[in-house]
C-alpha cells in the first residue's frame, strides 16, 4: 500500500512536470504550426538563468525574472529568425529550430562550462511536506506540483475567459480575417512564441534545482517531451496534459515490476531456463521504452493522438 | 626564384620540420570524449595529464631534455569514433595512447592496438589506460601492448566487500547500477564477494536503470525503500549517481551508499548535503588524506584550472612512464613496455606494483565518506560545497590483489 500511493505521488509529480514541459510546445505548435525542436534549449536556458539569478539575487525573484527572459528570447527569435524562415516554408522552420538547439547548447557551453552547476533548492522549500507511511514527500515536490496545477489553470483561463485568448483561438483557425479586423497577427504569433518559450523556461527554473543544470538537460528531455505532445495530440493542451500523467504513471510504475517474459511462462508452467537475453528483461529494464512504445501505438492507433483536433 | 631555389629552399623547410621533432617530444594521444554528454569528464581528464606533464617537463623531462606532450583527440564516447582517431594518431606518428572512460572503448583500443603492432613491429603504440575498469582487459582480454593504472572493477569489489564484512549492522544490500557493462560487472562481483564472505548478508535487489537517461529515481528509490536494504552498492557515475542519491534522500531512504565514484567530477556538486555522512567512495586518493603529499599539487592544481584535483593515478601513470622511458634509454614502446612491467614505483600514496602478469597496476586504496568540513580531519572540501571525503579505511594493494587469469604473448 505504501509503496503503491507512493509510486502514484512520484508519477503524478513526474507527470505535472513534463506537462509544464510540454505545454508551451504543444501551445506552439497548435498555435503556429511549428514544431519546435528548440523547445528543450528553452527548458535548459530558464535553469541556467534561473541559476545566475538565483545566486545574486535569491530564487523568488529567479522564478518570475528567469522565464520572462527565456520569453523575451523566444519572442526575439520568432521575430527576427524564425518569421524570416516562415517564408521558406516548414522545412525551413524546422531545420531553423533544430540549429538553434545546437547553437544554444554551444553558448551554454561557453558561458557555464560543460560541467554542472550548483543549483540548489532554496532552504525555504527544503525539508518534508508530510510522511506517508515511513516516506518522506518533499516540500519541493509539493511546490513542483503547484506551480504545474496552477499553471494549467492560468493558461486555461487566459486561453478561454480572456479577450487576448480570444484573438489568439480566432488568429489560429482564421488569421486573415483577424488581421482584417485591424489586430497584429504577427505579433499575436511573436506572443504566443514568447509565451510558449517562457513555460519552457518555468519548468527549467522548477526541474533544473530538482534534477540537474547541466548542459546535456536539454537533450535529455527532448526527445520525452515530443512523445507526449504526440500522444496527447499535436496542439491539444488537455491532451498533453492526459498524457504527461499517463506517461508518468506508466513509466513509475514499470519500474517497480520485475516481471519478465521468462517468468510469465514460468508461471504458465512453461519453462523458458534457456530462453534468450530478450526474454529474461523485466519490465523495469524496459520502463524507459514504455513512452516510445505507447508512441508508436498511438501514431498506428490513432494518429490524431488522445485528444488531437486534427489529423495531422 | 629559379627551380633550384625553389627545391634548396623547401630542403630547407623540410630540415627544420625534421629539426623541430627531434629536439622534442614524446607525445602522448589522450582518446577521450571532448564533445557530448561526457565532455566534461574527458577535458577535466585532459587537464590532469597536461598539468603533470608540464612539471615532469619543468624538472627536464625525459632522456636528458627530451619533452612529454599529450595531445587531445576527440571520440565523442564512441568506439567506432575512437579507431578513427587511433588511426589519425598512427598516422602521426604518435606512439602512446591514452584513455578511461568506458571499457568498450577500451577493448576497440586493445584490438586495434594489438592488430598495429603485429603488422608494424617497427612502429608500435603503447596503450597507457588510466580509467577503464573492466576486470578483462587485464585477465582473459590482456595484452602486452596495455597498462591499467586504475584498479579493476573486481579489485575494487574486493574492497569494498573486504571492509563491509567488518560491519555487522549491514543485513540487507541492494545493487543498483547502470544497464551496461560497467554495471552489470558491478552486480556480478557483487553478489559473488558478498555471498561467499558474508552470506548472512541478504541481496534484496538488483536492479538495472538506463545509462544517462533516468532524470527521476524516486521510482526506483520506492523499490529500495520497500525492499528495507539498509546499504546500497552502485557502480553509476556522473549524474546517474548524484539523482539517485538526491531522490534517497528526498524520500528520506535511511541507507549507506558504497559507490565507485562519489568523489567524481560533478558528483559532490550535484548531490551536496543529500550525500553527507551516508555516500563512501572507494578511489585511490582523496584531498584529505593523512599525510597527503599530494596536497598542494592538487591546491595549485584547482587554482590554475579551477577544478578539483581528482586523478592521482593519472600522475602515477605519467611518472611512471617517464620513468619507464628514462629506465630504457629510449622512447621505443617496445622497450618502454618491457622497464614499465614489474615496476616498483614510490607514489604519494605509498608504493605501487605494475604486476607483470597482467599489466594491472596494484596500489593502496581509500574507502572514506562524505563530511562536512570540520577543519580537522575533514580540512578540505570538494568542489566549493563544504563537505569533502573522510578516510574509513586504508586498503593495502596486498589486500585487493586478485589472481589473474592472463597469458601474456611478449613480442
Amino acid at each position: 500500500m505504501e509503496f503503491f500511493l507512493i509510486s502514484l505521488l512520484n508519477g503524478v509529480t513526474y507527470g505535472l512536470l513534463l506537462f509544464m514541459l510540454s505545454s508551451g510546445l504543444t501551445l506552439i505548435f497548435s498555435m503556429m504550426g511549428i514544431l519546435n525542436f528548440a523547445h528543450a534549449s528553452f527548458y535548459m536556458l530558464g535553469a541556467y538563468f534561473a541559476y545566475q539569478i538565483s545566486a545574486y539575487v535569491g530564487f523568488w525573484p529567479a522564478l518570475i525574472v528567469a522565464p520572462l527572459t527565456v520569453g523575451v528570447i523566444g519572442a526575439l527569435v520568432e521575430r527576427y529568425g524564425l518569421r524570416r524562415a516562415h517564408h521558406y516554408g516548414h522545412v525551413a522552420e524546422l531545420l531553423f529550430t533544430f540549429g538553434l538547439a545546437f547553437l544554444i547548447e554551444e553558448i551554454v557551453h561557453l558561458i557555464w562550462g560543460k560541467a554542472a552547476v550548483d543549483y540548489r533548492v532554496p532552504g525555504s522549500l527544503e525539508g518534508t511536506l508530510f510522511t506517508l507511511f515511513s516516506t518522506s514527500f518533499p516540500i519541493y515536490k509539493g511546490f513542483m506540483m503547484l506551480v504545474s496545477v496552477g499553471m494549467l489553470l492560468a493558461l486555461y483561463g487566459l486561453l478561454t475567459r480572456t479577450r487576448i485568448g480570444l484573438i489568439i483561438q480566432a488568429a489560429l483557425s482564421r488569421p486573415d480575417m483577424v488581421e482584417a479586423l485591424g489586430h497584429n497577427v504577427p505579433r499575436i504569433f511573436m506572443l504566443v512564441f514568447g509565451g510558449g518559450a517562457a513555460l519552457a523556461g518555468l519548468a527549467g527554473v522548477i526541474g533544473g534545482n530538482a534534477f540537474v543544470t547541466e548542459p546535456g538537460m536539454a537533450a535529455a528531455v527532448g526527445s520525452i517531451v515530443f512523445v507526449v505532445v504526440v500522444v496527447g495530440g499535436l496542439g491539444s493542451l488537455a491532451g498533453a496534459f492526459v498524457a504527461s500523467l499517463l506517461i508518468g504513471i506508466i513509466q513509475t510504475f514499470a519500474v517497480a515490476i520485475d516481471f519478465s517474459v521468462t517468468d510469465m511462462a514460468a508461471a504458465l508452467g512453461i519453462d523458458l531456463a534457456g530462453g534468450s537475453n530478450l526474454a529474461r528483461l523485466s519490465i523495469s529494464q524496459l520502463a524507459p521504452v514504455l513512452p516510445y512504445l505507447l508512441m508508436v501505438a498511438i501514431l498506428i492507433f490513432r494518429p490524431r493522438g488522445l485528444m488531437g483536433a486534427r489529423e495531422s | 626564384m629559379s627551380v633550384k631555389t625553389a627545391v634548396r629552399l623547401a630542403f630547407a623547410a623540410g630540415a627544420l620540420i625534421v629539426a623541430g621533432s627531434a629536439a622534442a617530444q614524446v607525445k602522448i594521444a589522450y582518446i577521450d570524449p571532448l564533445s557530448g554528454p561526457f565532455a566534461n569528464v574527458g577535458e577535466a581528464g585532459l587537464k590532469h595529464f597536461q598539468s603533470i606533464i608540464d612539471k615532469i617537463n619543468a624538472s627536464g623531462g625525459v632522456l636528458g631534455g627530451q619533452k612529454l606532450e599529450v595531445v587531445g583527440f576527440d571520440n565523442k564516447s564512441s568506439p567506432q569514433e575512437s579507431l578513427i582517431a587511433f588511426k589519425a594518431v598512427t598516422d602521426q606518428g604518435i606512439r602512446y595512447i591514452t584513455q578511461g572512460n568506458g571499457s568498450s572503448v577500451a577493448h576497440a583500443l586493445v584490438d586495434a592496438v594489438n592488430k598495429h603492432n603485429a603488422r608494424n613491429p617497427d612502429k608500435t603504440v603503447l596503450y597507457l589506460n588510466y580509467a577503464a575498469v573492466d576486470p578483462d582487459l587485464t585477465n582473459v582480454k590482456c595484452s602486452f601492448w596495455h597498462f591499467r593504472f586504475d584498479a579493476n572493477s573486481d579489485m575494487k569489489m574486493e574492497a569494498i566487500t573486504n571492509y563491509m564484512v567488518k560491519d555487522k549492522s549491514i543485513k540487507k544490500v541492494y545493487i543498483i547500477g547502470q544497464d551496461y557493462a560497467h554495471g552489470h560487472q558491478v552486480a556480478k562481483a557483487a553478489k559473488a564477494m558478498l555471498a561467499a564472505k558474508r552470506p548472512d548478508i541478504q541481496v534484496v535487489g538488483d536492479d538495472l536503470h538506463p545509462i544517462g537517461r533516468v532524470k527521476d529515481f524516486a521510482p526506483y528509490v520506492a523499490k529500495i525503500k520497500a525492499s528495507g536494504a539498509d546499504t546500497v552498492i552502485t557502480g553509476n557515475w556522473g549524474n546517474d549517481l548524484s539523482l539517485l542519491i538526491k531522490a534517497a534522500k528526498d524520500a528520506g531512504l535511511k541507507a549507506n551508499f558504497y559507490t565507485y565514484y562519489g568523489g567524481g567530477l560533478g558528483t559532490p556538486t550535484a548531490m551536496g548535503e543529500a550525500g553527507a555522512d551516508r555516500v563512501r567512495q572507494l578511489t585511490e586518493w582523496h584531498m584529505n588524506l593523512s599525510p597527503n603529499k599530494t596536497e598542494q599539487y592538487a591546491l595549485d592544481f584547482k587554482k590554475k584550472h579551477n577544478l578539483d584535483f581528482y586523478y592521482l593515478r593519472v600522475n602515477n601513470a605519467m611518472l611512471m612512464l617517464a620513468r619507464a622511458i628514462n629506465d630504457a634509454k629510449s622512447a621505443d614502446p617496445k622497450k618502454v613496455a618491457y622497464a614499465l612491467e614489474d615496476m616498483r614505483f614510490e607514489a604519494d600514496t605509498g608504493e605501487v606494483w605494475m604486476r607483470k602478469s597482467d599489466h594491472q597496476l596494484m596500489q593502496p586504496l581509500y574507502i572514506s565518506t562524505f563530511t562536512k568540513v570540520d577543519g580537522k580531519t575533514v580540512k578540505h572540501d570538494i568542489e566549493g560545497t563544504g563537505y569533502g571525503f573522510k578516510t574509513n579505511a586504508m586498503i593495502s594493494s596486498r589486500d585487493s590483489q586478485l589472481p589473474t587469469s592472463c597469458v601474456m604473448e611478449r613480442p
